[in-house]
This record gives C-alpha cells, structure tokens and sequence, in this order.
C-alpha cells in the first residue's frame, strides 16, 4: 500500500482528496488528510459578515464532512516536512511518511508583521476581515459606528483574494448610504499597488467606479506602521493617512510549516516555489503544492484552487505512471466582485491575458457579464456558497473549463451601444 | 522611445524598461538614475548588481526579497531609490518591470 498525504484540509485540500480518491486504486492508493482546525471556513463569505448579510453559521462547516469515507482525516498539527526522508513530523511526536506529498496548507494574515498593528486599537479602531473572528467583531462595530474616517489598507500585494478589499470598500458605501450616514463617512482605500488593480483594464474600470462611489485611493502606499497614539498609518516614506476606524488586510503568510522546514520562497512569507505549470514543488519530484500555498504568480483565490485541483490530479496521475506531466496551469483566475446594491463585476482572467470585457460562462448569451456591473453576477456570486459547499468541495465538475477561454472576449475596447 | 542626453541610445519601452537587459551599461544606470535624481554609490550598485543576478535566476522580485537579501531593509530601499523602490531600481539595473501577482 502507498501513501499519498496530503497537509491542510481547506479549499484546495478537500479538492484534492475528493478528486485523487475518485482517480486513483483505492486497492494501491491510501488517502490522508491531515489538519489542526476540525472547522472548515467559506472564506468568501467572511466579506459580508461585517454587513449583517451573512450570519457567522452561514460560513462554517465540519471539514470531515466534505472528505469520501475512505480518505483518512488526522486532526493534527504538523511541524516539519522532512522531504529527504519522505516523511512529516506530527506535533505528538509521531511521523508520517508518503509517496507523495500534497501541500495545501493555504494562506493566514499575520497582523504582527506590521509594527503597531495588533497593539492597543486591535479590534477596538482596528480590524481585519480576513478571520472569522476579524469579521464578526468588525460587524459588531459597524452596527453602532457613528462615523468618521474609514481608512482600508493593504498592507502586502500579495494577499488572498485580492479583490476583497475592494469589494469591502463598496459594501462600505452601500451600508452607510443604507443607514443614512454616509456623508459621515469618509472612505479611503490606501494599497501598496499604484492602483485599484494590477491589470491595466480592470483597474481603469475599477478606478472610475471608486471614483462614481466617492471612495478615495492613495496608491503606492507601503505601510510601515500603525501609530496607535496619533492613529495614523505611516509608510516606509514617511507619507501618513490618518483614521478613525482602520480596516487592515495583514501582511498574507504561508504556514509557519513552510518556513519551518525551510521550503519557503525567498521574500520569507512561507510560499512554496512552486513549477506554475506543473504544480510540481521545485524542492522534490513527490511534492506538490496547490492553492494559497503555493508561489505561483496568480490570485490566491478558490477558484484558482478548483482550477489548479483538476490539473494536479491529471498530473498525480502521469506522475503514479512514470509518465510526462501533460497538464499545464494557465493561472486562471476568475472572480466576482461585490459593488454593492445587489450587483456586481465579473472577472476572468490567466498569466497572460488580462480580464477583458464579454459574457460568462457562455460567449453571447452569458448569463453573466464580465468586466461589467449587473444584478445577475450578484446573484452568481450568492449561489456561489451553495456551490461551494454542493459541488466545488467535492470536486464535482462545474461548467467553467480549467483553461481560460477566449470565447465571448472582447479583444479590442470598444464602446457597445444598446 | 529613445533615452536621451549623455546616456547610449538603448531601446526601451513605452514606460522607459530596457527592451533588452543583455544591452546594459553602468553609464547607462547611471543616466537614468539621474534622472530620478539618484547619484548612484556603492550601496546601490549592490543592489542593482543583486536584481541582475536574481533576473538571470529567473526569480519574481519584490519589496520583501530585496529586504531578505540583508542589502538594505525596507526602509533603506525606499532611502536608496525614493518613491518607487522596486520599480526605479528596477529600470537602472536594465530588468523587466516587477509584476505584481494577482
């Protein structure tokens, strides 16, 4: 009998474990999971928590309950990979060896990177919505806020999600125009990229709909620390944007795992160099990494995880074979954007295309439209829970292909009258 | 568009990045750090030398990994090339423009 393992039993993990369970000899092939946390988080759902649009038992489950029965789940916590050996050192002291390794332990935010951060104003003034515990106490506050500067912040360019902050910018608006007060509220969203987005066309598009909302961008800000006494955020040059309620995006880490096992890429943040094609870990031909936990140059995002899971299935398989890997990530990447009053953007992008303006799934008829406000991608984003939980997890096909499709694009920018 | 005035005429592209990083000169770095108003010393051909080798490695550069390179912490890099650290020095070390992933 062989052993495949695999570390971290969240989006891409469960995937992973659905998916190789269906594919590979149960006969040959023994599956298991291991992770410290029994709960399974739908992070997407931590963004409308702070709103009151989700409830906190809306986005939590049992993560055994989305693994087959024959895969094995280890409630654990893993120190060490030793990758010479084959094998992984449990906190209880035992060891687990493996044929092949699958690393899937995602991506946390770490507030502490950032002086000054998780001191005194720490979910007093200062929140994050990136935790299940960020989010719900952030929703306390909002609900009896009166008012101020709301200041969001990344504080890295890599971070899960990238989209989140923005879509938390809008909802912002909504919330405070809803309850009457937003000329109360003055809203700015403060990042280290030079601007709303890192893709030419979608940050225009984005741009000019911050722009339509009145929330203000100051872009090429790398924050160095928060001064809790004169709360203002001051960056590594010097230039300060002062707040009254501060909504931080942490500096995103891999697992301390990573970096204790010395196989984390060179920035120190714990990602795992990673072959962006392949998936293969570039540290040994048996490991292989999926999901936030990797380093290649795409968003840390589910759906990037579900793309990723069908293409490292394909290989695990060639690999078990002794065969070429044929399957090539394309970095495809797509995601709705929430802007508020029950619509939202749809975008769909990979390494080398940008997100382009068209219709999704479908060219022509859609239903939804990408690089564009409607009220169908809103809905398309909410049904996205009930996917996730009914068919994403378990590694069911969707009807979304891997690659990115060119088909329904608009290549060239061009005006469309109605 | 041509780079100008004393610097050899080297192509680059619409942002001013070097078409061709194998085309590079020292007197070149020199010109258009200058036009940022950076007199370059010895700190920073450190850095710069660093960001060539790590391109020819084929290494996806940020903030971070300069800072993990102990050449010159965050703040340091921002004191060296003010403004934009990793995208000034990138042009004067003749490397692509980072790309920011998401």
């Amino acid at each position: 009998m062989k052993d495949i393992l695999i570390l971290g039993g969240g989006t891409a993990g469960t995937m992973m474990a659905n998916k190789l369970s269906s594919a590979v000899n149960s006969q040959e092939w023994k599956i298991r999971v291991v992770d410290k946390d029994p709960l399974h988080y739908y992070q997407p759902g931590f963004l409308f928590i702070p709103f009151g649009i989700y409830e906190p038992g809306d986005v939590i489950r049992q993560k055994r309950e989305f693994l087959p029965g024959k895969v094995e789940f280890l409630l654990s916590e893993v120190l060490e990979i030793k990758p010479e050996e084959n094998s992984v050192l449990l906190k209880e002291g035992s060891v687990l060896s493996y044929d092949i390794l699958v690393i899937a332990t995602g991506a946390q935010v770490v507030p502490e990177e950032t002086e000054g951060l998780k001191e005194e104003l720490w979910y007093k003034d200062i929140f994050d919505f990136y935790t299940y515990e960020g989010s719900t106490r952030l929703a306390e506050k909002l609900r009896t806020w009166e008012g101020g500067k709301l200041v969001i912040n990344l504080s890295e360019s890599v971070i899960k999600c990238p989209v989140a902050p923005l879509e938390f910018s809008f909802l912002a608006d909504a919330y405070f125009t809803q309850k009457g007060m937003r000329d109360k509220v003055e809203i700015t969203y403060v990042t280290p990229l030079s601007g709303a987005f890192t893709k030419p066309r979608a940050t225009r598009m984005l741009n000019s709909l911050l722009g339509e909302k009145n929330i203000k961008v100051v872009p090429d800000f790398y924050v160095h620390r928060v001064d809790n006494e004169r709360k203002v955020l001051v960056s590594y040059d010097e230039k300060e944007v002062p707040f009254d309620l501060l909504v931080t995006i942490p500096v995103n880490k891999g697992s301390d795992l990573i970096g204790n096992s010395n196989m984390g890429d060179e920035d120190g943040l714990n990602f795992v160099p990673t072959d962006k094609h392949t998936l293969q870990s570039k540290k040994a031909q048996n490991i292989f990494v999926v999901g936030d936990a990797t380093n290649v140059p795409t968003s840390k995002a589910g759906s990037v995880a579900h793309f990723e899971a069908e293409i490292l299935t394909e290989n695990i398989l060639s690999y078990i074979q002794g065969l070429p890997m044929e399957g090539k990530f394309d970095g495809h990447s797509n995601c709705f954007i929430e802007t508020g009053y029950g619509k939202a953007v749809l975008i769909d992008f990979n390494y080398a295309t940008e997100p382009l303006p068209g219709k999704f799934p479908f060219p022509l008829v859609g239903p939804l439209g990408l690089l564009k406000v409607t009220r169908a991608n809103h809905w398309g984003k909410l049904a996205f829970r009930w996917v996730y939980w009914h068919l994403l997890l378990t590694g069911k096909k969707l009807p979304v292909s891997t690659h990115m499709s060119m088909a329904g694009k608009q290549v060239e920018e061009k005006e469309v009258t109605v | 568009m041509e780079t100008s005035v004393n610097a050899p005429v080297l192509s680059t592209n619409e942002e001013g990045y070097l078409r061709n990083y194998k085309e590079w000169t020292e007197q070149w770095a020199s010109d258009v750090a200058l036009r940022y108003g950076i007199v370059l010393t010895e700190k920073h051909w450190e850095v710069l030398r660093w960001l060539r080798r790590k391109q020819e490695e084929g290494v996806a550069l940020t903030i971070r990994k300069v800072a993990n390179s102990g050449l010159a912490d965050i703040k340091q890099f921002y004191q060296l090339f003010p403004g934009g650290p990793l995208k000034i020095s990138s042009k004067i070390s003749g490397i692509p423009k980072p790309v920011s992933c998401i």
